[in-house]
């Protein structure tokens, strides 16, 4: 089997992984950060393990700026609802995921508007698109760092720089970057950083967060949940002190220890080192492919600006049938369709067919990339014969 | 850590504060220690980190170099 849908979940996961949450649940399992006995203190040592890798992972000097939640959409959900109010304005870039759009559409209805930047055809983004689109009351702008759909990494840092010319925040979704482009909040100029625990990052699903930088008051931030946070009890007023004021309820502690575990993988390998082999990767997967008569690539980038995803269609048979076969004669494991992100197939003009979606990952091997090759040649060819 | 000693504890906005001076402090060597907040200073339901009175000097360095906003400095016995 070849798993190449790394961009929606990674899989396998580095060993230690599995055994820092077997840890936890046989021998920490209290609640972190409540109660004051040992096992509730050890529990909260491993949520602040995974607080401060975090940090360290994106340079952020304090890691109680990192609040965890759920996975990206929330994270994202928590910016975009709590952030702009009514009368208010957001840029988006035309890459964006379901994550993003959806609750720009819900703000919509509240009485914040958005204007999506133009890409070109390819789906580069100039950054002075901004400076054309930005209008009185625009007050933040959204980035997808990579596109789920076609791997282009988006220029966040020279983006970021003009944005906060404006005086605008910026907001970067690194779903699909996070521990495979390097990324440092400070000096790319990032307001939040919204990162999901279970693509890159390695942690199970069901974790995540969001970085606020030191420009950002929390107190300007309404949360999307309240409740209790083990701190100020002798109150029913929710605090405004990070991270407790996005972070109501009992967290995942057991995804929080894998997902440090995880981290910790990233950074001991380092994120170069994972970009040099996910980039060989990807690299030898695209000339392979633009080599097949009848598939084309979408959106392809340059390297140094992609990441390990792309996407392709393949002329006579639809998207999802091509993902059906690659699985059930090749067992390759692929994403047919839009990827919940039909935004990125109008700019890529892939809407509404999509495309089929290898994402490999740092456990795949070149010879894994030159056998998917092979399956889809060999699909390519059968559909070149039907249509005779 | 004996009982003669005079001990103090600093209180904390967040828990996750509270645990990250625990890990500083240990880190520069110094005999601290996690317990819920004394009912006599608050109901909070969280932690503190208390600590020697000898230690003061270092213990409120380490959280004013790390940028940790203590809520405050007392006896950790009731008066």
């Amino acid at each position: 089997m070849i798993y190449l849908d790394n961009a929606a979940t990674s899989w396998p996961k580095p060993p230690q992984v599995a055994l820092a949450m077997q840890r936890f649940l046989t021998e920490v399992g209290a609640t972190p950060g409540r109660s004051g006995h040992r096992l509730s203190i050890e529990a909260g040592r491993i949520v602040l393990e995974a607080r401060e890798a975090i940090a360290e992972l994106f340079s952020v000097r304090d890691p109680l700026r990192v609040a965890f939640t759920a996975n990206a959409t929330e994270a994202l959900n928590t910016v975009l609802l709590g952030f702009p109010v009514p009368g208010e304005h957001v840029l988006v870039s035309g890459l964006e995921h379901n994550s993003v759009m959806r609750p720009l559409t819900e703000l919509h209805r509240r009485g914040t508007d958005h204007t999506v930047l133009p890409h070109a055809g390819d789906g580069t983004l100039d950054p002075d698109e901004i400076r054309k689109a930005v209008r009185p009351g625009t007050v933040l702008l959204v980035l997808n760092h990579g596109s789920n759909v076609s791997g282009r990494v988006l220029p966040v840092r020279e983006a970021g720089r003009i944005a906060r010319e404006l005086g605008l925040y910026v907001l970067v979704d690194a779903a699909q970057t996070a521990g495979c482009i390097p990324i440092d909040l400070e000096r790319d100029g990032l307001d939040f950083l919204a990162f999901t625990g279970h693509k890159g990052l390695y942690g199970p699903q069901g974790t995540g967060g969001f970085v606020l930088s030191e420009r950002v008051d929390p107190r300007h931030v309404r949360p999307l949940m309240t409740g209790g946070t083990g701190s100020r009890s002798e109150h029913t007023v929710h605090p405004d002190f990070l991270p407790d004021r996005f972070e109501a309820g009992t967290p995942n502690s057991v995804g929080l220890a894998g997902l440090a575990a995880g981290v910790r993988f990233v950074l001991e390998k380092g994120v170069d080192e994972i970009r040099r082999h996910e980039e060989m990767l990807v690299a030898r997967l695209a000339a392979g492919l633009a080599d097949i008569d009848g598939v084309t690539l979408h959106g392809m980038a340059r390297p140094g600006e992609r990441t390990c995803t792309l996407s392709f269609c393949m002329r006579g048979i639809a998207t999802s049938d091509v993902a059906l076969r690659l699985d059930e004669e090749f067992a390759v494991l692929a994403r047919a369709g839009l990827q919940c992100a039909p935004l990125a197939h109008r700019t890529l003009a892939t809407f509404p067919e999509g495309t089929v979606r290898f994402s490999p990952g740092f456990f795949n091997t070149s010879e894994e990339m030159d056998a998917a090759v092979k399956a889809v040649a060999t699909l390519a060819a059968a559909a070149r014969r039907s249509a005779g | 850590m004996p009982s003669a000693q005079v001990l103090c504890v600093v209180l904390f906005d967040s828990t996750s504060a509270a645990l990250r001076a625990e890990k500083l402090s240990r880190a520069a060597g110094l005999d601290v220690k996690l317990i819920p907040v004394p009912r006599h200073l608050s109901s909070d339901c969280g932690l503190c980190l208390r600590f020697r009175e000898s230690d003061r000097e270092p213990v409120t360095r380490i959280l004013a170099e790390s940028g940790l906003e203590s809520a405050g400095v007392f006896p950790a016995a009731s008066p």
